[in-house]
């Protein structure tokens, strides 16, 4: 069990997570891991909850992270960051980005949206580090570029060297030109720089 | 899809157990794979349809899937059928006769049951069939074991001529491991070979098969007994020994290390001794299944004394976090305490439908007429359901809209004699099981209005092709089925038929509202295709002018996830009446300009989005 990494990602349908999530597996099999990735997704593509789970170590049993136990929660969005922090380990840490994707059923009046979710999960005593993953894509001139800025906010927080799941990321944009291959570079170096920036100023 | 280049035999690939289970079959040599779209299943047909040298179809029921992989069975190939869990209710008719003549190529039928009900109506547990239609039922607990037991079926299925079920669950489907595949090993088809006593099944053929399929059984479960797909793990604490298959025996090595584990590849035919062998190591036996209890009972009709649902739930999946505090309890021990907080309370997320999905304008307008009785059906409609449209009533199987419909009319009370009944449901819904439910309407003279929303796709599985898009698997041209020729035929008055694009909401009210009012059968088809296919076209974007909005959410009832408050506020009005204010923007980088926000907004406050640059629309989180 200690030899098995817990990795949890969340957001929403359509983000782009579970992707994120099999970009995570493929580097952690690169490194000789045996991996499961599996989702919690119930008709994610309509904008649904998505918490994606990823385990590896040398060999993986159950694919589902039991709660309590995940070592690093990615979250994509704030509330959803906030939605899986009892999946968290005590020591465990969260990176999420500060985006808010309001529902429709917020929308509607029906429900509120917490007025500060990274403030909720630091009151609760919890690890975590927030940056604004959306803003880094868009200056970089492409909101999709916004799953690349978030592995690369993960990349130092892996039993493995960033530039392995890098390769892994880049693999992915190969046969797409040189241009996106830099663009990513330069997105997954943006979000493992402002992870850095963020614990430094916590420290 | 388009064919690629398969992996490399003996490299080791990270694949879902839908595409492990593809990869299997390709290597089998399988000739005819057929299937119709279904949670937790699709994947596979779609991922079969990369390979070369094999067959693929989108079939427009599971019942034709499995007959066209019976023929192909039948004429010597090896032949492919998967589908989701409430498919092989369709299929069954098919299933409970195949089993009577056998087959002579190998025939592996991969039923996807959606334990934890992430996108299905039920959570039937499929391997009941094995024991209804006695046939072999095969569990993989994870990607490798779907890939080999996929292999393993061709052989058990051609070694005793029985079509053999691979019955996987969500956790097997939809779960990327490592795989590490082989090479593909042609299959020659020894052809048909006629032979009547075999292949027609009159009352006195069946009745000398009936004999013979239980031999096979016994042959099966001599087997299975003796198969190294069940194996049993002796562990080192003795106290409680597990019986477990599919991803429940991962849950159970996860959770207790060191038990006894008699793990079941083959669940049916049970291996009665296997669990005798297990019963004998240890102090008791707990059976771990999902979802019924169906071996805990054999078991227990055997005279084995067996735990299972008394101290385990009788749904769901049986994660660790729901076994290691059952087991602690049946132990006498503390219950571990997870370590886990409790979760943070928040809003619910449900899934809803795209922006500017064609069949927003449907509900949004199903949502302002009175008087209604919505029947619905499977597919992105049921979101109808949801807010903010609150706008279908029933949903119960596919194509069940048609056939509830007419008996709400026919059985209607006093009580309900001024509502009108409406059934809602989509092309591919209404050509796997619909259209013979308006037939059923229209013979029988029942008064129901039928709105056919086309939006040329299966949308809820990914937008899969279909008999009313004119493509097929490989996204090739194919003959299209005309929706208002085929109602026409199926006895439809002509006048009665109507097609409408669903974003022109005036015209939408007005023929829903007429049609509603005329005692007899009418059919209106929508005709937008669904926002994820290549078919749809964006249009220009919407913006709100702040300034215009006077914050009475008309728009919101639309229920356009791109449309978001600002602000809210009270207004009262002049009769006294106090009124909630929402002040909206649009979402502009998501908007497609559908317009369907844009009719019901009074102040005309809606318009056509000006990029701030000229060259590049500003994306994202804080525009508009």
């Amino acid at each position: 069990m200690s030899e098995t990494t817990n990795i949890l990602v969340v957001g929403i349908g359509g983000q782009g997570v579970m992707t994120a999530t099999e970009i995570l597996a493929e580097a952690a099999i690169a490194m000789g891991h045996d991996a499961k990735k599996t989702e919690v997704a119930g008709m994610a593509q309509r904008g649904g909850v998505v918490s994606s789970h990823l385990r590896f170590g040398p060999r993986v049993l159950s694919p589902q992270i039991t709660p309590g136990t995940a070592h690093v929660l990615l979250g994509f969005e704030s509330a959803e960051a906030m939605r899986w922090q009892h999946m968290l380990r005590p020591d465990g840490i969260t990176l999420m980005n500060t985006a808010k994707l309001v529902p429709p059923v917020v929308e509607l009046g029906l429900f509120d949206y917490p007025a500060d979710p990274l403030g909720e999960i630091r009151k609760a005593g919890r690890k975590v580090v927030a940056f604004d993953a959306t803003t880094i894509a868009q200056e970089l001139g492409d909101i999709r570029l916004g799953n690349t800025v978030m592995l690369g906010a993960i990349a130092d927080h892996l039993p493995f060297s960033a530039e392995v799941l890098l390769a892994c990321v880049l693999k992915r944009f190969e046969r797409k030109g040189e241009k996106l291959v830099d663009l990513n570079r330069r997105a997954f170096e943006a979000g493992r720089a402002a992870v850095g920036a963020a614990e430094a100023a916590l420290a | 899809m388009a064919a690629v280049m398969p992996a490399p035999a003996a490299s080791r690939v990270l694949m879902s157990g839908n595409e492990a289970v593809a990869r299997g079959v390709w290597e089998a040599g399988v000739k005819v794979a057929a299937a119709y779209p279904g949670t937790p299943s699709t994947e596979m047909m779609e991922v079969v349809s990369t390979y070369p040298d094999i067959y693929a179809e989108w079939s427009v029921n599971e019942k034709v899937s499995l007959e066209v992989a019976i023929g192909a069975a039948f004429a010597g190939s090896r032949a492919f059928c998967c589908m989701k869990h409430v498919g092989m209710n369709v299929a069954s008719d098919a299933l409970m006769t195949l089993t009577l003549t056998g087959v002579v190529g190998g025939l592996v039928i991969a039923i996807a049951d959606d334990v934890g009900l992430s996108s299905s109506q039920n959570e039937q547990d499929s391997r009941y069939w094995g024991r209804f239609a006695h046939l072999p039922v095969l569990e993989p607990a994870d990607s490798q074991e779907a890939y080999e037991m996929t292999l393993a079926g061709y052989e058990i299925s051609e070694h005793f001529e029985v079509p053999v079920i691979l019955r996987m669950t969500t956790r097997i489907n939809h779960v990327k491991a490592p795989v590490t595949v082989g090479e593909r090993h042609a299959h020659a088809a020894s052809g048909f070979r006629k032979d009547p006593a075999r292949w027609v099944m009159t009352p006195a053929g069946a009745g000398k098969r009936i004999p013979l399929m239980f031999e096979r059984e016994a042959a099966l479960r001599a087997m299975a007994e003796t198969s190294e797909l069940n194996f049993i793990e002796p562990g080192s604490d003795r106290r409680v020994g597990f019986i477990a298959s599919g991803p429940a025996y991962m849950h159970v090595k996860e959770s207790f290390p060191d038990a006894p584990v008699l793990k079941l590849g083959i669940s049916c035919p049970l291996p009665v001794a296997r669990c005798r062998e297990l019963a004998a190591l240890v102090d008791q036996v707990v059976v771990v299944e999902e979802v019924e209890p169906l071996v805990e009972a054999e078991l227990k009709a055997a005279g084995i004394a067996v735990l299972g649902k008394e101290i385990l739930p009788r749904q769901g999946e049986l994660a660790p976090n729901v076994l290691r505090p059952a087991i602690a309890r049946l132990l006498g021990e503390n219950v571990p305490e997870t370590q886990s907080t409790a979760a943070m309370q928040l809003f619910p997320r449900p899934p809803t439908m795209c922006v500017a999905c064609p069949h927003l304008g449907v509900y949004y307008t199903l949502s302002q007429v009175r008087n209604l009785i919505i029947s619905g059906d499977i597919g992105c409609y049921t979101l109808g359901a949801g807010h903010p449209w609150n706008a279908l009533d029933t949903t119960i199987s596919m194509g069940a809209s048609m056939g509830i419909a007419l008996g709400l009319d026919k059985g209607r009370s006093e009580a309900d004699k001024d509502k009108r009944v409406l059934a809602v449901i989509g092309d591919s819904t209404f050509l796997h099981m619909g259209m013979q439910g308006l037939l059923d309407i229209v013979y029988n003279k029942g008064n129901v209005t039928v709105l056919l929303l086309d939006n040329r796709a299966v949308g809820m599985t990914g937008g899969q092709d279909n008999p009313g898009n004119g493509r097929d698997i490989y996204g090739e041209e194919a003959p299209r089925v005309d929706f208002a020729k085929l109602c026409e035929s199926l006895g439809v008055k002509k006048e009665r038929i109507h097609v409408v694009n669903p974003y022109e909401l005036p015209v939408l009210f007005k023929t829903i509202r007429e049609e509603v009012k005329v005692p007899e059968v009418s059919v209106i088809i929508t005709d937008q295709p669904c926002v994820l296919i290549k078919d749809y076209h964006k249009l220009k974007p919407y913006e709100v002018i702040d300034d215009k909005c006077t914050g009475c959410g008309n728009c919101l009832d639309v229920g356009c996830p791109a449309i978001h408050v600002t602000r809210r506020g009270k207004e009262v009005k002049a009769s006294g009446k106090e009124v909630d204010l929402a002040f909206v923007r649009i979402e502009t980088s998501v908007c497609t300009g559908c317009g369907l926000c844009v009719q019901p907004c009074a102040p005309d406050a809606i318009v056509h989005h000006v990029p701030v640059s000229p060259i590049r629309l500003v994306t994202g989180g804080g525009c508009a």
